[in-house]
């Protein structure tokens, strides 16, 4: 259901992990920096990505799994074109972001940290963006939307879905 | 690299320059204006903001002014906010269409914007930052310089007595002399747990070892807290000295700084920040030409909340998954690699340069018996101006929320407010007078905690609330221990029974026992507190429980399975605002009939409670 990992948007792969390895050292402490620098670029961390940490630094590919799995920030699979992302955080959560993001699972029809089947979009919650003085507040990659109503979210919404279709 | 002297020259040039950013009657010619940059206010644009100053005034060929980007002025609810310094004009929301105007009206024109005053919450409108209700009860120490300095400046840092406790340290103190400092002023862990930091510093000073480290705590992971972020985005180069002070101190030469991933903008500026340190040499070889040597290197967290935790953020910082280690030993003996390694959080260290410049008796001047100083808060939640305060210890709830917090919106009342996060307790109505310091928060149930203080409304059910942050520990605990990982489970399963009516009356005693459990048997921090937010509202809000239980009701409608919302004919003037607004056109009727709510279309969502003018609606 989920796009396959080969069906990565980056063409230039290898070359983004010969750079990841020349600017860190092959110790075994580099690993979550580099993790980190992988999320990033690809906006999840691929199996061959994880081969190569794992000859680099030496480490078994399931350490490394088990390290993936352990944070929030890494993840198993791509994200969709649009991630949309509803602040869980207390400020927001009083304010009533439980609603948008119920909301926003009803309409997508996926749970959170799950990607539509067309890979366009995708849920994330996540603990306080900082932006508490708009709470409640969702990002769509990375974007902030605050003072945030089910209204809103749904203009978003409809406008996203328009531009898709 | 720059000599001793040469930044004792840059302060006394800089000093002049800069004293209109503190001191209104300054003698100048020169305007600044202050943009706020830190996360809120970015999110609103305030880049645009900047951009637009800048573009105006140079089409405008305006001399004598500068924009400057600063850090987070802490009344984050009026956000974006523009400072027009040396007269202190305060202007609030902002948008980038309205640079023109201030340019032409405050700066060409010499008037003030009155539109874009900030009105207090009475709506009188204030001329200057000092009049504002809000700044009236707060001493800023540790965040002395936020919105005040560029934070990506180091010779502005310099200008306000940056640096110089390094100086004096290295220069003047014995690593005894320091440690008496800090141990006399009665600083403690401002991370929450409250250990005196002079106590922490001398024990690991005392440890044998060739290696040392020292270690900033700044994965800030209490939900609805910034105040760790709010320093290092306005002021990065105090913890860089703290860090140095301390590393001098303990006998190390090495310094990580664990942050969170999350805030990219304190990042970019402690990234920015230790390169202009290194570039001056107050991070290196030979500070300041003695043989202390130390440097600075940033660690990123990857979004795990017990990695706030000493030890598993040690683990995380050696590249592994972040799981607590069993003390002891404590860091102070075994810590980063096994090496001695002090660990402290970085407000504890906003605060050190400062006590050692105006000494341990200023300091322990401000704040109460056993707690000293001041504290930060991240104001949130139903209060009407949301910030990040500074208050002396001892100041009460009641000032905090309603004198600098400017009460409840809505004309709602207040129904309970939360210290310490997902570690903390609810603080109920009746304790709004009790001093905030670490022990009497502890008496009532709850905690100092990093500074998180959310604010809830008599609309906030406390179950729910008490559900929420054990659905944020189940999903961030470890694993590595059975009572945290098993239990709160199990908490967490009996909460979600009692909000969809499905709870006994047996399952409060459950609670109650399991938390208890839970609490003495936890290997860390994490899940010794975790059951916290359940028993402080079960001690506080015992009769909602029940009515959850016994009566199947929830009071605030929270909780959706329990939840009816009906409209009151009586009070329905039949507006129709409820019906244009609901999102799923559950509400029935024409003109001006009263309104009626079909319940098997209602998502209960809430949209209609909060639009209707009338109050007709629960």
């Amino acid at each position: 259901m989920i796009m396959e990992e080969n069906n990565c948007k980056c063409s230039n792969k290898d070359e983004f992990m010969a750079e990841l390895l020349k600017e860190f050292k092959p110790e075994k402490d580099n690993l979550i920096q580099m993790l980190n620098e992988v999320q990033e670029h690809y906006g999840y961390v691929p199996k061959e990505a994880q081969q190569v940490l794992s000859e680099y630094l030496g480490i078994p590919m399931a350490e490394i799994y088990g390290v993936i799995t352990f944070y929030s920030r890494f993840s198993l699979k791509p994200k969709g074109k649009y991630n949309i992302s509803v602040c869980l955080g207390t400020a927001c959560f009083v304010k009533g972001s439980q609603k948008i993001l119920d909301r926003l699972i009803d309409r997508l029809k996926i749970g959170v940290g799950e990607t539509t089947k067309d890979g366009k979009f995708s849920i994330e919650e996540t603990r306080c963006v900082g932006a508490c003085g708009l709470a409640p507040v969702f990002t769509v990659n990375g974007e902030v939307y605050g003072k945030a109503t089910v209204q809103k979210l749904d203009q978003v919404l409809d406008e996203l879905m328009a531009i898709e279709k | 690299m720059k000599s001793l002297e040469e930044i004792h020259k840059i302060r006394e040039e800089k000093k002049k320059e800069l004293d209109l950013r503190i001191n209104t009657s300054a003698d100048t010619r020169e305007k600044h204006i202050l943009v706020c940059h830190g996360t809120g206010c970015t999110s609103s644009k305030s880049p645009k903001i900047l951009e637009n100053f800048n573009r105006i005034i140079k089409e405008k060929n305006i001399e004598n002014v500068r924009v400057i980007k600063t850090g987070c002025f802490g009344l984050c609810a009026k956000g974006p906010i523009v400072i027009i310094r040396p007269e202190d004009t305060f202007y609030a929301g902002v948008t980038p269409e309205d640079c023109e105007e201030i340019i032409q009206t405050h700066i060409i024109e010499g008037n003030k914007v009155e539109r874009l005053l900030a009105k207090d919450i009475d709506g009188t409108k204030v001329n200057s930052l000092d009049e504002l209700n809000f700044y009236k009860k707060q001493k800023r120490i540790a965040l002395k310089n936020c919105g005040v300095i560029n934070p990506e400046e180091i010779d502005e840092y310099i200008a306000f007595d940056g640096y110089k406790a390094l100086e004096k340290v290295l220069k003047e103190m014995s690593k005894d002399d320091v440690v008496k400092v800090i141990s006399d002023s009665g600083l403690r862990g401002r991370g929450g747990a409250g250990f005196p930091t002079g106590k922490k510093w001398e024990l690991t000073k005392a440890v044998e070892g060739s290696q040392k480290y020292v270690v900033c705590n700044a994965d800030e992971g209490d939900p609805g807290a910034f105040m760790d972020r709010s320093i290092l985005e306005g002021d990065p180069h105090a913890v860089l000295e703290a860090m140095e002070i301390a590393g001098y101190t303990i006998g190390a030469n090495k310094g990580f700084i664990y942050v969170r991933a999350e805030y990219p903008i304190a990042v970019k500026r402690l990234k920015i920040a230790i390169e202009q340190a290194r570039e001056y040499g107050i991070l290196g070889e030979n500070i300041f030409g003695t043989d202390f040597s130390f440097d600075i290197e940033i660690r990123l967290g990857a979004g795990a909340f017990v990695c706030g935790e000493e030890t598993a953020l040690l683990e995380s910082i050696e590249g592994k998954r972040g799981q607590p280690r069993v003390k002891p030993p404590y860091p102070a003996n075994a810590g980063l690699w096994g090496k001695p390694t002090l660990i402290n959080n970085v407000e504890t260290y906003a605060n050190i340069a400062q006590i050692i410049l105006k000494g341990s008796e200023w300091y322990s001047s401000i704040g109460t018996e056993t707690s000293k100083g001041t504290k930060v808060f991240a104001l949130g939640g139903n209060v009407n101006n949301i910030g990040l305060v500074e208050v002396p210890m001892g100041t009460t709830l009641r000032e905090i929320v309603f004198d600098i917090g400017g009460g409840i919106p809505n004309g709602r009342e207040f129904k309970a407010a939360q210290t310490g996060g997902p570690s903390g307790g609810c603080i109920p109505k009746e304790n709004l007078d009790v001093p905030i310091d670490y022990e009497s928060l502890k008496q009532i149930g709850s905690m100092m905690g990093s500074g998180g203080l959310i604010v809830m409304d008599d609309t906030k059910c406390m179950v729910s609330l008490a559900k929420f942050y054990l659905q944020f520990t189940v999903s961030e605990s470890c694993g590595k221990c059975n009572p945290c990982r098993i239990g709160t489970k199990r908490m967490l399963e009996i909460l979600e029974r009692i909000t969809e009516g499905k709870g006994e009356e047996k399952d409060l005693e459950k609670l109650d026992k399991l938390a208890k459990n839970i609490i003495r048997a936890s290997v860390c921090g994490l899940g010794q507190t975790a059951p916290n937010p359940v028993l402080s509202t079960m001690k506080y809000f015992m009769d909602e429980y029940k009515e959850h239980v016994i009566d199947k009701k929830c009071r605030t409608n929270e909780c959706k399975k329990l939840a009816k919302i009906t409209i009151n004919p009586e009070l329905c003037k039949g507006c129709g605002l409820c019906q244009r607004n609901c999102p799923v056109g559950a509400i029935k009727g024409e003109g001006r009939d009263v309104r009626e709510i079909d319940q098997s279309i209602c998502i209960k969502c809430g949209t209609c409670i909060a639009k209707c003018p009338f109050h007709a609606i629960r």
